[in-house]
């Protein structure tokens, strides 16, 4: 365990995802079979420990330490786990011994009762060094951040040796922990694991945003575009399992099961085969907005009356399987004629149909469709259109986001003029430079609030004289983070382009904007012509659609700048 | 009599009635006994200065030759006299030529401990206990979650982490006076042997080390290696450098810092920090305690750090504690307050 924390440990310093996939693989490769194999369960998430309240661990900490030293370090460490840490008072002669491997931990954990809890955790306490009982702390009481997705971790397996990170995804969904098989496989040592899952993920294909200097390169008569839907992309899979009973799997795009919260769903599908398609909820045929979804994403409890208010449906745009073929190597085209026919002839009671296409011959023709899906053949649906989807006819289905194929062209954003306030100081590669900026607007009573906070969106060049701008009209400091000038005469405007806002009662300002970036520097600008809080406010209200925030474990939530 | 007839605080430092002499003042005064190098402890302008022969050619170094009207050299174990009360100074093991200051009038012993470490390093002779009345002390890490690894695993860390990104520059941040010499000292007993790149800012000091007779093998000028020579290369730099234009001249480099500091996560994380090594040149929590004990003192007087849980300690165990709330100490080294970055962004080579 302590080898494996001082991992965790290095991972929550390290920013980059080259360095964290390069961290793993030296894990992996210096640690033997199986401690390595729980290692990469607890990465991915797979494990679940036991779950340890706050409270326990106050109360093991109490019984050792004094009252006002205790008090005195957590006061100046400021986190309970980390605290308790580093002034465990580990019994002498205990270091001499070998520390728990996390195989043995992962045991104890799972076996063992609740009222047993506070001495199999003092004991494991006992005999962890410093770092091995923090990442013990944080991982069972889920506090651990350390910057490392299921898809890492496996492209950190695939490191060991030729293996393509998609080809691990591809075994993944069959096997479990330790994963002797898998990193035999990986490192050349041993066949290719089976894959007992008759219905397993296929990882998903994703596009890039368009950006106006990409249609000069682009041939409006290669692509075929569609609908971009407001919903939670998925993947649905039916297929015959071991006693020729059919299984049918709802998946994430991430690959995460999530058939149980769709029982409706699973029913409705007739057929044998893998369908990449948005989820969305359908009343009267009419397709609701996003917040409608999110409400029956936040139940626990799939009730049947939350299955008849909330009917869940799917707008499919891609076929990778049928029957038994895959179809993943055939051009969109020939999926798509696939798809077509094999939809016409199971209908399924308004569960399923067809995402359509948008016809067009010129970009010019796409941009308006764009800017009015309802007149372009989205009709009553166009609420929950934002924006359009690009494929070449040509494409095969290749898992990732290949640079090329499929691109995204989402509707313009909202945009304000609002002035530089505080900057901090960015990770890796752009700890040199001041790049994380909190901006504001004016209110009423000629005061600035923030209103939210950028880390991209600009060039290199801009990055440089933003930061040049911070050093040289510092007013204050905090730590890492800078104040700027910003008077009505004297200071930065940024254009600020978002997609969203919200009430939150957590700023301020009583706003919250989603995925905000830098669109413009305006030095022409004086922060005095900065745009007014009112004029957000009024922004809230023309919002067609509720705001809203997609639930992150169904890897609605993109990260823009998530892994510089 | 009272321990405070021989010393006691006065706004510039500690004062000796008895002998007419302050110890560390952080002004000019007339007559000066001076701990060690650091700048917190040794200013320049004093009238008369008496310190090890190593202290007093550092502040030389750093404040140019006539940085005091007279200098006196001690050495370790030998009693002078200063009008009447005895001087001694003892190993502290902080950096080189650091010392205890052990005060002797009619029967009473105060020791002042200025900075000090208990445990090795290869670049000051090691701490020696000394028995007392009044034992003064710091508490820079006088907290229980702070207790040091040992060196060389945080030189493991490193080195391992040279090995896994030979193409990296590995900027290390380290106080330019002690904590970057023991750097290099820790790097080659590990079996580190190529050449170390330095910071403007530590080449004279590394290079006074040396006729010191400590081995601390190849070092260049950072600013004079070429893009090959950078690439898996050691670099020392002022901690403050880190985040400056100077680590631009480093493309991705991997960014450590080493200090005892580095044991508190948001403390590694507010600087930036991407490799944590948790390397202290102070006692920690049990070598404070280690510390006060072996010198059989009834008294504990504390200068700066966290006062609070030392005092708290010391009278449990049944000593009579209590703190000096001495301010100016512990600026300067990046352990005693928080390793903020200088202010200005003008050039750093042209650090002191
Ligand atoms: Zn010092
Ligand atoms: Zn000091």
């Amino acid at each position: 365990m302590n080898r494996f924390a001082a991992l965790l440990d290095r991972l929550a310093y390290e920013p980059r995802r080259n360095g964290k996939v390069r961290l793993i693989a030296d894990y992996f490769h210096h640690t033997p079979d199986p401690e390595r194999g729980w290692a990469l369960a607890a990465l991915t998430g797979s494990l679940s420990f036991r779950n340890a309240k706050p409270g326990l661990i106050r109360q093991l900490i109490g019984e050792r330490t004094d009252p006002v030293l205790f008090a005195l370090s957590y006061d100046y460490v400021g986190d309970l786990s980390e605290t308790v840490a580093l002034m465990w008072p580990a019994p002498h002669g205990l270091n001499d011994t070998e520390p728990p491997p996390l195989s043995a931990i992962v045991h104890a954990l799972t076996h063992m009762g609740r009222a047993e809890m506070p001495a199999v955790l003092a004991s494991l306490l006992d005999r962890l060094d410093e770092t091995g009982r923090w990442a013990l702390l944080k991982l069972i009481t889920g506090g651990l951040r350390i910057g490392v997705s299921a898809r890492l971790a496996k492209t950190a397996v695939a490191a060991l040796g030729e293996r393509a990170p998609d080809e691990i995804e591809l075994v993944w969904p069959g096997l479990a922990a330790p994963y002797e098989e898998l990193f035999a496989w990986a490192e050349g040592r041993g066949p290719k694991p089976e894959t007992e899952d008759p219905a397993p993920f296929r990882p998903v294909m994703l596009s890039h945003p368009l950006e106006d200097a990409d249609f000069d390169k682009l041939d409006p008569a290669a692509f075929r575009a569609e609908w971009k839907w407001d919903g939670i992309r998925v993947q649905a899979a039916r297929a015959a399992g071991l006693e020729g009973r059919h299984v049918t799997r709802l998946y994430s795009r991430t690959g995460e099961d999530i058939s149980g919260a769709f029982p409706d769903l699973a029913e409705a599908f007739a057929f044998d085969g893998v369908v990449d398609g948005e989820l969305l909820i359908l009343r009267e045929g009419r397709v609701q907005s996003f917040n409608v979804l999110q409400q029956r994403l936040n139940r626990k409890v799939v009730s049947p009356r939350l299955l008849m208010e909330f009917p869940a449906h799917i707008r499919a745009y891609d076929l990778l399987v049928e029957g038994g073929e895959d179809l993943r190597e055939l051009p969109f085209e020939a999926r798509r004629a696939r798809l077509e026919a094999l939809i016409a002839a199971h209908p399924t009671e308004g569960r399923l149909d067809l995402s359509p296409l948008v016809p067009f011959a010129t970009w010019d023709q796409l941009a308006a469709a764009r800017a009015d899906p309802a007149a372009h053949g989205a009709g009553e649906d166009a609420e929950a259109v934002e924006g359009v989807m690009l494929k070449r006819v040509d494409s095969l289905y290749l898992p990732g986001r290949p640079k090329g194929p499929w691109w995204k062209w989402k509707r313009d954003p909202h945009s304000v003029d609002a002035v530089l306030m505080y900057a901090q100081r960015g990770h890796g590669k752009r700890s040199s430079y001041y790049s994380d900026y909190t901006f504001g607007v004016w209110t009423e009573a000629g005061e600035l609030v923030p209103v939210g906070k950028a880390y991209f969106g600009f060039t290199d060049a801009e990055l440089v004289e933003i930061d040049r701008f911070v050093r040289r009209h510092t007013v204050n400091r905090f730590g890492p983070v800078r104040e700027v000038v910003h008077t009505p005469t004297e200071g930065l405007v940024l254009e600020v382009a978002f997609e969203g806002l919200a009430r939150s009662t957590r700023h301020r300002s009583g706003l919250a904007m989603r995925f905000p970036r830098i669109a413009r520097l305006r030095w022409d600008k004086p922060p005095g012509e900065a745009d007014r809080l009112e004029t957000l406010e009024r922004m809230i209200g023309d919002e067609s659609h509720a705001p809203r925030r997609a639930k992150a474990v169904l890897g609605k939530q993109p990260s823009p700048a998530g892994e510089m | 009599m009272r321990p405070e007839e021989l010393l006691h605080t006065t706004p510039q430092g500690l004062y000796s009635p008895a002998g007419d002499f302050f110890i560390d003042p952080t002004r000019p005064v007339a007559r000066a006994l001076v701990t060690h190098g650091h700048s917190d402890h040794a200013r320049a302008g004093h009238g008369a200065v008496l310190a090890m022969a190593q202290t007093l050619d550092i502040m030389a170094i750093r404040y140019g030759e006539g940085f005091a009207g007279t200098t006196q050299a001690a050495a370790y174990g030998a009693r002078v006299e200063v009008n009447g009360v005895g001087v001694t100074f003892h190993p502290a093991g902080h950096i080189l030529g650091s010392a205890q200051i052990a005060l002797d009038w009619r029967g009473c012993t105060i020791v002042a401990s200025g900075d000090y470490k208990p445990g090795a390093d290869p670049t000051a002779a090691p701490f020696a206990p000394v028995r007392c009345h009044v034992f003064i002390s710091e508490a820079t890490f006088g907290l229980p979650v702070f207790r040091h690894p040992v060196p060389a695993d945080e030189i493991a860390k490193l080195t391992s982490s040279l090995a896994l990104f030979p193409e990296r520059a590995h900027l290390v941040g380290a106080y330019a006076l002690g904590k970057a010499q023991r750097v290099m000292a820790l790097l080659r007993t590990a079996g580190h042997d190529r050449p170390i790149l330095l910071h403007g800012a530590m080449e004279r000091l590394t290079d006074y080390y040396r006729t010191q007779g400590i081995d601390l093998g190849e070092t260049r000028p950072a600013r004079e290696a070429t893009a090959a020579e950078r690439a898996g290369a050691v670099v020392l730099c002022p901690p403050g450098a880190l985040n400056d234009v100077w680590s631009r001249r480093f493309p991705d480099p991997v960014t450590a810092f080493a200090s005892g500091w580095m044991r508190i996560r948001a403390r590694a994380r507010q600087n930036g920090v991407e490799l944590p090594l948790i390397l202290s040149d102070h006692a920690d929590w049990d070598e404070l305690q280690a510390a006060i004990r072996a010198t059989g003192c009834e008294e504990v007087w504390v200068t700066h750090g966290q006062e609070d849980a030392l005092v708290h300690w010391a009278t449990q165990e049944g000593l009579r504690a209590r703190p000096l709330h001495m301010v100016g100490y512990g600026e300067e080294e990046g352990e005693g307050a928080a390793p903020e970055p200088p202010v200005s962004p003008t050039n750093p080579e042209a650090a002191p």
